[in-house]
């Protein structure tokens, strides 16, 4: 069974929000997501600088066998990506909550997300 | 439509695969890591449940004729104990499946049709047999396939292979296969072992009765666990054959396309002087030049960029819609990715390069020869 992080808030869409109010919060997608999209061999993430659209796509995650849009938590401006997951995108699968994490946005405003029990209860994932 | 579980399916359960729907049976899609997997083949060896396969004996005094009429090759000319790759067509030279047939003896071979395509094919093959003296079996139901494909798998093979018979083995020729006995759980028994396989690598296919299938299954994974050898699942078989430039039925071959348009000429024996069901349709296309100077050609594609091409994407030159991918993927042993597609043969050489629309944006792509990988020897 996938893990479902308790600390962190969750979309529709499977991405992870961290819960902490101050400053820019980590943006990642959910280990349910990541293990039933396979081996991640490619992400396209937004650019720094950029806004990002609560529930509106703004990148690409490929596995070997299919390609995700990649949606938008929260809408805010993207503050910093992780060059370390573009290079090796192995670590969403292998660490989906940490060395994993995707982006950061300095939130303007919260797409509907939903609370780490709900989302394992709606996906399936353990906590 | 019906799911079908193959006698392997509790093993697989055991071993925590995910699963898949593929031609209606609920087959493992991987048990770790498709990535892990792949690359295990390629190195070491790995395991896979191919009970899927549809399985149709065809004997008697016109077994060989028989077969040079309902299939595009002259499979009266194998020598027994060798296989050989054919089509069967229908009459306007579309392609029903692309099958292995085995030569079992000089009135008897096994037909092994792909999963989906099985009950069609045993359905063409007995109607076409009404003037002939032959039996049209088909034992689909009661055979499991197993195969264990990769560098480490003759050595695997061997440990449950008695002494007096390693020879068999050793000396068995790609595309041939041999009745050898083979120990499942303290008892030998005599299975049908074929040098065969759909992932590029050296490797092996066992025919084997549905009840001892699992017993089987369990003596491969204990004698190649010294040796590397891990279940391995259809995600990743799709993406071994691929490398290997091998195509899928329902990817890059369909009723809508004929062997010419798939660089599969060689496979069509318009020589053999009987008659052939599609003979006609496929000789009025070969001399037309259909893949080689009018329509479209199926191709190799080379990756410039880091995005893959998938399944029906467009593929495009300066613009224009010249053709469409059938598969694509990251090629996990080259690093890029690679596709396969059909394009219209004027923008077809090897080196031209096209784009691929890949989801609204163009990605160049390079055409390159078939197969992308192959194995050294």
């Amino acid at each position: 069974m996938s893990k479902v992080v308790s600390e962190l808030k969750y979309s529709a869409e499977h991405e992870w929000v961290a819960a902490d109010g101050a400053g820019p919060v980590g943006i990642g997608i959910s280990a349910v997501a990541a293990d039933a999209l396979g081996d991640i061999v490619y992400v396209d993430l937004p650019e720094v600088g950029s806004t990002v659209t609560a529930g509106e796509t703004c990148g690409e995650v490929e596995s070997t066998k299919s390609v995700s849009d990649l949606y938008a938590p929260v809408t805010g401006e993207v503050t910093e990506i992780n060059d370390g997951v573009v290079a090796d995108p192995a670590l969403i699968n292998s660490d989906p909550y940490g060395a994993g994490w995707l982006f950061k946005v300095a939130v303007t405003d919260e797409g509907p997300l939903m609370s780490a029990e709900e989302y394992a209860t709606a996906n399936g994932g353990e906590l | 439509m019906t799911e079908n579980y193959t006698a392997l399916y509790d093993q697989h359960k055991t071993a925590g695969a995910s699963f898949t729907d593929f031609g209606g049976w609920q087959m493992p899609l991987k048990y770790t890591s498709e990535l892990a997997e792949h690359h295990a083949v390629r190195n070491t060896a790995g395991l896979f449940d191919l009970s899927h396969m549809g399985e149709v004996w065809v004997t008697g005094p016109d077994a060989g004729a028989f077969l040079d009429y309902a299939l595009a090759g002259k499979l009266s000319a194998i020598a027994v104990g060798k296989a050989k790759y054919s089509l069967i067509c229908d009459r306007d030279g579309g392609i029903i499946d692309d099958l292995i047939s085995y030569r079992r003896g000089e009135e008897k071979y096994l037909v092994v049709p792909n999963a989906g395509n099985a009950t069609k094919v045993a359905a063409a093959l007995a109607e076409r047999a009404a003037k002939f003296d032959v039996a049209v079996e088909d034992v689909s139901a009661e055979i499991s396939l197993i195969a264990v494909q990769g560098p480490n798998a003759e050595a695997i093979l061997l440990q449950l292979v008695p002494a007096g018979q390693h020879s068999l083995v050793t000396e068995l020729k790609y595309y041939a296969a041999v009745e050898v006995g083979i120990d499942v759980n303290g008892t030998v028994q005599d299975l049908l072992l074929a040098r065969t396989g759909y992932t590029g690598e050296d490797g092996f296919e066992i025919y084997v009765p549905n009840d001892d299938a699992a017993g089987l299954w369990g003596a491969l994974l204990n004698a190649g666990a010294v040796h590397g050898l891990v279940p391995a699942g259809l995600a990743c078989r799709d993406s071994l054959r691929l490398e290997a430039g091998m195509p899928l039925y329902g990817n890059e071959l369909s009723r809508q396309v004929n062997a010419y348009a798939a660089g599969l000429g060689p496979v069509v024996s318009l020589a053999k002087e009987s008659d052939f069901v599609g003979k006609e349709a496929l000789a009025a296309i070969k001399a037309a030049g259909v893949g080689s100077t009018i329509g479209q050609k199926l191709v190799g594609l080379k990756g410039l960029g880091r995005r893959a091409a998938r399944g029906h994407y467009p593929v495009l030159k300066d613009g224009m819609l010249i053709g469409e991918v059938t598969s694509g993927q990251p090629s996990p042993t080259l690093g890029y990715p690679v596709a396969m597609a059909y394009v219209d043969v004027e923008h077809s050489e090897v080196g031209t390069v096209l784009d691929v629309d890949l989801r609204g944006k163009a990605e160049p792509f390079e055409v390159v020869a078939l197969p992308f990988y192959k194995r050294a020897r």
